[in-house]
Protein backbone atom coordinates (compact mmCIF):
# COMPACT_ATOMS: atom_id res chain seq x y z
CA UNK A 1 0.00 0.00 0.00
CA UNK A 2 2.04 2.85 -1.33
CA UNK A 3 -0.68 5.08 0.06
CA UNK A 4 0.64 8.90 0.68
CA UNK A 5 0.79 10.07 4.35
CA UNK A 6 -0.67 13.16 4.89
CA UNK A 7 0.85 16.02 5.80
CA UNK A 8 0.31 17.43 9.03
CA UNK A 9 -3.11 19.00 9.73
CA UNK A 10 -1.67 22.70 9.99
CA UNK A 11 -4.38 25.47 8.13
CA UNK A 12 -2.14 28.22 6.77
CA UNK A 13 -3.43 31.24 9.10
CA UNK A 14 -1.57 33.90 6.60
CA UNK A 15 -4.50 34.63 5.52
CA UNK A 16 -6.27 35.45 8.62
CA UNK A 17 -5.30 38.94 8.88
CA UNK A 18 -6.84 39.70 5.44
CA UNK A 19 -10.00 37.93 6.32
CA UNK A 20 -10.38 39.90 9.79
CA UNK A 21 -9.41 43.16 8.02
CA UNK A 22 -12.45 42.43 5.19
CA UNK A 23 -14.99 42.08 8.58
CA UNK A 24 -13.62 44.92 9.89
CA UNK A 25 -14.04 47.16 6.92
CA UNK A 26 -17.48 45.80 6.45
CA UNK A 27 -18.30 46.65 10.24
CA UNK A 28 -16.03 49.92 10.25
CA UNK A 29 -18.43 51.41 7.22
CA UNK A 30 -21.97 50.00 8.87
CA UNK A 31 -21.46 51.41 11.90
CA UNK A 32 -23.74 54.17 12.80
CA UNK A 33 -22.54 55.06 16.06
CA UNK A 34 -25.86 55.92 18.56
CA UNK A 35 -26.52 59.47 18.68
CA UNK A 36 -29.21 60.41 20.69
CA UNK A 37 -28.21 63.66 21.23
CA UNK A 38 -31.02 66.88 20.68
CA UNK A 39 -32.59 69.32 22.29
CA UNK A 40 -35.16 68.72 25.12
CA UNK A 41 -38.46 70.19 25.90
CA UNK A 42 -41.51 68.81 27.62
CA UNK A 43 -44.52 70.31 25.82
CA UNK A 44 -47.92 71.47 27.99
CA UNK A 45 -50.48 68.46 28.78
CA UNK A 46 -53.60 68.72 27.36
CA UNK A 47 -56.07 70.95 28.56
CA UNK A 48 -58.81 69.16 30.82
CA UNK A 49 -62.26 70.30 29.21
CA UNK A 50 -64.01 70.21 32.97
CA UNK A 51 -60.86 72.46 33.89
CA UNK A 52 -61.76 76.78 33.69
CA UNK A 53 -59.55 78.07 31.39
CA UNK A 54 -56.61 79.24 33.53
CA UNK A 55 -56.82 83.07 34.79
CA UNK A 56 -53.97 85.46 33.52
CA UNK A 57 -51.82 86.25 35.76
CA UNK A 58 -48.83 87.18 34.07
CA UNK A 59 -48.18 90.61 34.03
CA UNK A 60 -46.51 92.18 30.66
CA UNK A 61 -43.22 93.22 31.61
CA UNK A 62 -43.03 89.40 32.76
CA UNK A 63 -42.95 88.06 29.25
CA UNK A 64 -39.55 88.19 27.30
CA UNK A 65 -41.71 87.99 23.80
CA UNK A 66 -40.11 86.08 20.70
CA UNK A 67 -42.28 86.52 17.55
CA UNK A 68 -40.92 84.26 14.50
CA UNK A 69 -42.86 85.27 10.85
CA UNK A 70 -43.03 83.25 7.92
CA UNK A 71 -40.40 84.30 6.74
CA UNK A 72 -38.14 83.36 9.34
CA UNK A 73 -37.68 87.09 10.45
CA UNK A 74 -37.76 87.82 14.48
CA UNK A 75 -39.40 90.08 16.38
CA UNK A 76 -38.27 90.34 19.87
CA UNK A 77 -39.76 92.22 22.11
CA UNK A 78 -41.51 93.98 19.59
CA UNK A 79 -38.41 94.94 18.02
CA UNK A 80 -37.14 93.69 14.85
CA UNK A 81 -33.56 91.27 15.23
CA UNK A 82 -32.39 89.01 12.62
CA UNK A 83 -29.50 88.04 14.81
CA UNK A 84 -30.26 85.21 16.75
CA UNK A 85 -26.72 85.36 18.47
CA UNK A 86 -28.06 88.43 20.78
CA UNK A 87 -30.80 86.68 22.15
CA UNK A 88 -28.65 84.48 24.95
CA UNK A 89 -27.70 88.18 26.41
CA UNK A 90 -31.15 89.98 25.85
CA UNK A 91 -32.79 86.34 27.84
CA UNK A 92 -30.44 86.50 30.82
CA UNK A 93 -30.73 90.16 31.36
CA UNK A 94 -34.22 90.17 31.47
CA UNK A 95 -34.34 86.75 33.52
CA UNK A 96 -32.28 88.19 36.57
CA UNK A 97 -33.47 91.82 36.00
CA UNK A 98 -34.91 91.26 39.25
CA UNK A 99 -37.02 94.68 39.18
CA UNK A 100 -34.84 97.20 38.67
CA UNK A 101 -35.89 97.98 35.15
CA UNK A 102 -39.57 98.63 35.32
CA UNK A 103 -39.96 97.24 31.48
CA UNK A 104 -37.88 93.94 32.56
CA UNK A 105 -38.83 90.70 34.81
CA UNK A 106 -39.84 91.51 38.38
CA UNK A 107 -37.99 88.22 39.61
CA UNK A 108 -36.67 84.89 38.13
CA UNK A 109 -38.94 82.97 39.40
CA UNK A 110 -42.07 84.82 37.30
CA UNK A 111 -40.32 85.44 33.95
CA UNK A 112 -41.29 83.55 30.92
CA UNK A 113 -40.06 83.65 27.57
CA UNK A 114 -42.63 83.44 25.11
CA UNK A 115 -41.46 82.14 21.92
CA UNK A 116 -43.89 81.71 19.37
CA UNK A 117 -43.65 80.87 15.42
CA UNK A 118 -46.07 80.53 11.93
CA UNK A 119 -47.02 77.61 10.75
CA UNK A 120 -44.44 78.48 7.65
CA UNK A 121 -41.74 79.47 9.55
CA UNK A 122 -38.65 76.90 8.97
CA UNK A 123 -37.64 74.21 11.65
CA UNK A 124 -34.39 74.82 10.96
CA UNK A 125 -34.84 78.92 12.09
CA UNK A 126 -36.81 77.24 14.99
CA UNK A 127 -34.20 75.34 16.56
CA UNK A 128 -31.77 77.95 15.86
CA UNK A 129 -33.59 80.13 18.54
CA UNK A 130 -34.45 77.44 20.82
CA UNK A 131 -31.45 76.48 20.96
CA UNK A 132 -30.46 79.92 21.91
CA UNK A 133 -32.81 80.56 24.55
CA UNK A 134 -32.11 77.44 26.42
CA UNK A 135 -28.42 77.98 25.94
CA UNK A 136 -29.27 81.31 27.89
CA UNK A 137 -30.79 79.48 31.13
CA UNK A 138 -27.83 77.00 31.08
CA UNK A 139 -25.68 79.04 31.24
CA UNK A 140 -27.28 81.08 33.72
CA UNK A 141 -27.29 77.85 36.09
CA UNK A 142 -23.46 76.63 34.59
CA UNK A 143 -22.65 80.15 36.36
CA UNK A 144 -24.85 79.69 39.34
CA UNK A 145 -23.35 76.28 39.97
CA UNK A 146 -19.96 76.71 38.84
CA UNK A 147 -19.79 74.14 36.92
CA UNK A 148 -19.81 73.94 32.83
CA UNK A 149 -22.24 74.40 30.51
CA UNK A 150 -21.92 70.71 29.46
CA UNK A 151 -21.56 69.67 32.96
CA UNK A 152 -24.88 71.13 33.74
CA UNK A 153 -26.86 69.46 30.31
CA UNK A 154 -25.46 65.96 31.74
CA UNK A 155 -26.52 67.04 35.59
CA UNK A 156 -27.64 63.12 35.71
CA UNK A 157 -23.88 62.15 35.99
CA UNK A 158 -23.07 64.60 38.55
CA UNK A 159 -23.29 63.48 42.01
CA UNK A 160 -26.46 63.52 43.71
CA UNK A 161 -25.58 66.45 46.24
CA UNK A 162 -25.01 67.80 43.23
CA UNK A 163 -28.18 67.25 41.43
CA UNK A 164 -30.33 67.71 44.74
CA UNK A 165 -28.42 71.66 44.35
CA UNK A 166 -29.52 71.80 40.86
CA UNK A 167 -32.79 70.65 41.50
CA UNK A 168 -33.16 73.91 44.18
CA UNK A 169 -31.76 76.44 41.79
CA UNK A 170 -33.88 75.00 38.89
CA UNK A 171 -36.89 76.03 41.78
CA UNK A 172 -35.54 79.12 41.96
CA UNK A 173 -35.22 80.18 38.76
CA UNK A 174 -37.61 77.50 36.49
CA UNK A 175 -36.84 77.51 32.68
CA UNK A 176 -40.00 79.29 31.36
CA UNK A 177 -39.63 78.62 27.44
CA UNK A 178 -43.43 78.88 26.75
CA UNK A 179 -43.29 77.41 23.16
CA UNK A 180 -46.68 79.03 21.91
CA UNK A 181 -48.80 77.27 19.01
CA UNK A 182 -47.98 78.54 15.59
CA UNK A 183 -50.15 81.23 14.53
CA UNK A 184 -51.98 80.39 10.86
CA UNK A 185 -51.13 83.58 8.91
CA UNK A 186 -48.53 82.65 6.91
CA UNK A 187 -49.70 79.45 5.76
CA UNK A 188 -48.11 76.47 4.10
CA UNK A 189 -47.02 73.58 6.32
CA UNK B 1 34.63 51.90 12.69
CA UNK B 2 34.08 48.33 14.00
CA UNK B 3 31.69 50.07 16.37
CA UNK B 4 29.40 51.76 13.62
CA UNK B 5 29.37 48.13 11.58
CA UNK B 6 27.85 46.22 14.20
CA UNK B 7 24.59 47.74 14.37
CA UNK B 8 23.33 47.11 10.81
CA UNK B 9 23.42 43.82 11.40
CA UNK B 10 20.39 43.57 13.14
CA UNK B 11 17.01 42.36 11.57
CA UNK B 12 15.02 45.20 9.94
CA UNK B 13 11.67 42.88 10.57
CA UNK B 14 9.15 43.82 12.52
CA UNK B 15 7.09 40.91 14.09
CA UNK B 16 3.94 40.94 12.23
CA UNK B 17 2.45 37.62 13.87
CA UNK B 18 0.65 39.87 16.20
CA UNK B 19 -1.32 41.68 13.53
CA UNK B 20 -4.21 39.07 13.43
CA UNK B 21 -5.04 39.45 17.02
CA UNK B 22 -4.40 43.46 16.91
CA UNK B 23 -6.93 43.06 13.59
CA UNK B 24 -9.80 40.68 15.75
CA UNK B 25 -9.68 42.96 18.48
CA UNK B 26 -10.45 46.34 16.73
CA UNK B 27 -12.90 43.67 14.55
CA UNK B 28 -14.42 42.89 18.13
CA UNK B 29 -14.70 46.68 19.12
CA UNK B 30 -16.81 47.35 15.78
CA UNK B 31 -18.93 44.32 16.19
CA UNK B 32 -20.20 45.04 19.07
CA UNK B 33 -20.79 49.12 19.02
CA UNK B 34 -23.08 48.52 15.33
CA UNK B 35 -26.31 49.19 15.52
CA UNK B 36 -27.57 47.44 11.83
CA UNK B 37 -30.36 50.25 11.23
CA UNK B 38 -34.06 48.30 11.63
CA UNK B 39 -35.96 51.30 9.57
CA UNK B 40 -35.65 52.63 6.28
CA UNK B 41 -35.84 56.45 6.18
CA UNK B 42 -38.42 57.32 3.36
CA UNK B 43 -37.88 61.24 4.39
CA UNK B 44 -34.96 63.29 3.36
CA UNK B 45 -32.95 63.90 6.68
CA UNK B 46 -30.64 67.02 7.03
CA UNK B 47 -31.16 67.02 10.81
CA UNK B 48 -30.31 71.05 11.98
CA UNK B 49 -27.81 71.64 14.00
CA UNK B 50 -27.58 72.86 17.60
CA UNK B 51 -25.11 73.18 20.39
CA UNK B 52 -26.86 73.10 23.89
CA UNK B 53 -27.76 69.05 23.46
CA UNK B 54 -29.00 66.74 26.06
CA UNK B 55 -28.35 63.06 25.91
CA UNK B 56 -30.49 60.59 26.27
CA UNK B 57 -30.68 59.06 29.58
CA UNK B 58 -32.10 55.25 28.36
CA UNK B 59 -32.44 54.49 24.57
CA UNK B 60 -35.49 52.01 25.20
CA UNK B 61 -37.87 54.34 26.38
CA UNK B 62 -37.54 56.90 22.81
CA UNK B 63 -39.67 56.34 20.28
CA UNK B 64 -38.32 58.12 16.71
CA UNK B 65 -41.06 60.00 14.64
CA UNK B 66 -39.36 61.39 11.33
CA UNK B 67 -40.58 64.05 9.32
CA UNK B 68 -39.60 65.63 5.70
CA UNK B 69 -40.01 65.85 2.47
CA UNK B 70 -40.44 61.68 1.17
CA UNK B 71 -37.12 60.92 -0.77
CA UNK B 72 -39.55 58.84 -3.22
CA UNK B 73 -41.30 62.58 -4.48
CA UNK B 74 -42.82 60.60 -7.65
CA UNK B 75 -45.03 58.61 -5.20
CA UNK B 76 -45.24 60.71 -2.21
CA UNK B 77 -45.43 63.88 -3.19
CA UNK B 78 -42.83 66.60 -2.51
CA UNK B 79 -44.84 68.42 0.87
CA UNK B 80 -42.97 66.90 4.03
CA UNK B 81 -44.57 63.43 5.33
CA UNK B 82 -44.31 62.08 8.64
CA UNK B 83 -42.79 58.37 9.26
CA UNK B 84 -43.35 56.28 12.07
CA UNK B 85 -41.64 52.97 12.17
CA UNK B 86 -41.29 51.76 8.33
CA UNK B 87 -44.68 53.71 7.13
CA UNK B 88 -45.40 57.31 6.43
CA UNK B 89 -48.54 58.22 7.89
CA UNK B 90 -50.87 61.29 8.34
CA UNK B 91 -51.29 63.06 11.85
CA UNK B 92 -54.46 60.75 12.73
CA UNK B 93 -52.11 57.85 13.34
CA UNK B 94 -50.08 59.50 16.05
CA UNK B 95 -52.16 58.24 18.72
CA UNK B 96 -52.20 55.47 17.70
CA UNK B 97 -48.01 54.76 17.33
CA UNK B 98 -47.67 56.73 20.74
CA UNK B 99 -50.11 53.74 22.35
CA UNK B 100 -48.53 51.05 20.40
CA UNK B 101 -44.73 52.41 21.53
CA UNK B 102 -46.41 52.74 25.26
CA UNK B 103 -47.66 49.05 25.31
CA UNK B 104 -44.06 48.22 24.62
CA UNK B 105 -42.32 49.39 27.90
CA UNK B 106 -42.97 48.10 31.24
CA UNK B 107 -45.91 49.62 33.00
CA UNK B 108 -43.65 51.73 35.47
CA UNK B 109 -41.82 53.48 32.61
CA UNK B 110 -44.48 54.18 30.45
CA UNK B 111 -44.80 57.81 31.59
CA UNK B 112 -41.22 58.23 30.78
CA UNK B 113 -41.87 57.87 27.06
CA UNK B 114 -39.70 60.04 24.85
CA UNK B 115 -40.80 61.28 21.53
CA UNK B 116 -37.48 62.03 19.27
CA UNK B 117 -38.52 63.94 16.60
CA UNK B 118 -35.85 63.75 14.11
CA UNK B 119 -37.32 66.55 11.54
CA UNK B 120 -35.52 68.17 7.87
CA UNK B 121 -34.41 71.75 8.14
CA UNK B 122 -36.90 72.18 5.42
CA UNK B 123 -39.60 71.13 7.28
CA UNK B 124 -42.21 73.93 8.17
CA UNK B 125 -43.24 74.25 11.59
CA UNK B 126 -46.82 74.01 10.71
CA UNK B 127 -46.52 70.19 10.65
CA UNK B 128 -44.38 70.03 13.40
CA UNK B 129 -47.16 71.95 15.80
CA UNK B 130 -49.65 69.28 14.26
CA UNK B 131 -47.26 66.22 15.27
CA UNK B 132 -47.21 67.80 18.97
CA UNK B 133 -50.71 68.71 19.40
CA UNK B 134 -51.12 65.27 18.53
CA UNK B 135 -48.32 64.06 21.05
CA UNK B 136 -50.07 66.49 23.83
CA UNK B 137 -53.14 64.48 23.44
CA UNK B 138 -51.61 60.85 23.57
CA UNK B 139 -49.77 62.53 26.63
CA UNK B 140 -45.92 61.81 25.31
CA UNK B 141 -45.05 65.02 26.69
CA UNK B 142 -40.98 64.36 26.49
CA UNK B 143 -39.95 65.69 23.02
CA UNK B 144 -36.38 65.51 22.08
CA UNK B 145 -35.78 67.76 18.63
CA UNK B 146 -32.97 65.30 17.09
CA UNK B 147 -30.04 67.47 16.54
CA UNK B 148 -26.37 66.37 15.96
CA UNK B 149 -23.89 68.92 17.28
CA UNK B 150 -22.61 72.29 15.74
CA UNK B 151 -19.86 71.43 13.65
CA UNK B 152 -16.55 72.69 15.39
CA UNK B 153 -18.33 73.70 18.35
CA UNK B 154 -16.30 74.09 21.86
CA UNK B 155 -18.09 72.36 24.94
Amino acid sequence: MARKKRSGGEVSAGSMADIAFLLLIFFLVTTTIASDKGLAISLPPKPDPNDPPPEIKFNERNIFKVLVNSQDRMLVEGEPMDDASQLKEMVQKFVMNNGRDPESSDNPKDAVVSFKTDRGTSYERYIEILDELQGAYYDMYAKRMELSVKQIREINDQEPSVQDKYKELKKEVPMNISIAEPSKVGGGS
Amino acid sequence: MSKFKKKSTTGQDIPTSALPDIIFMLLFFFMVTTVLRETDILVEQNLPRAEQLRKMQKKSLVSYIYIGKPKDTDKYGSEPRIQTNDVLVTTDNIIQFVEAERSKLSEAERSQITMAMKVDDEAKMGIVSDVQQELREANALKVLYNTPPETGAVE
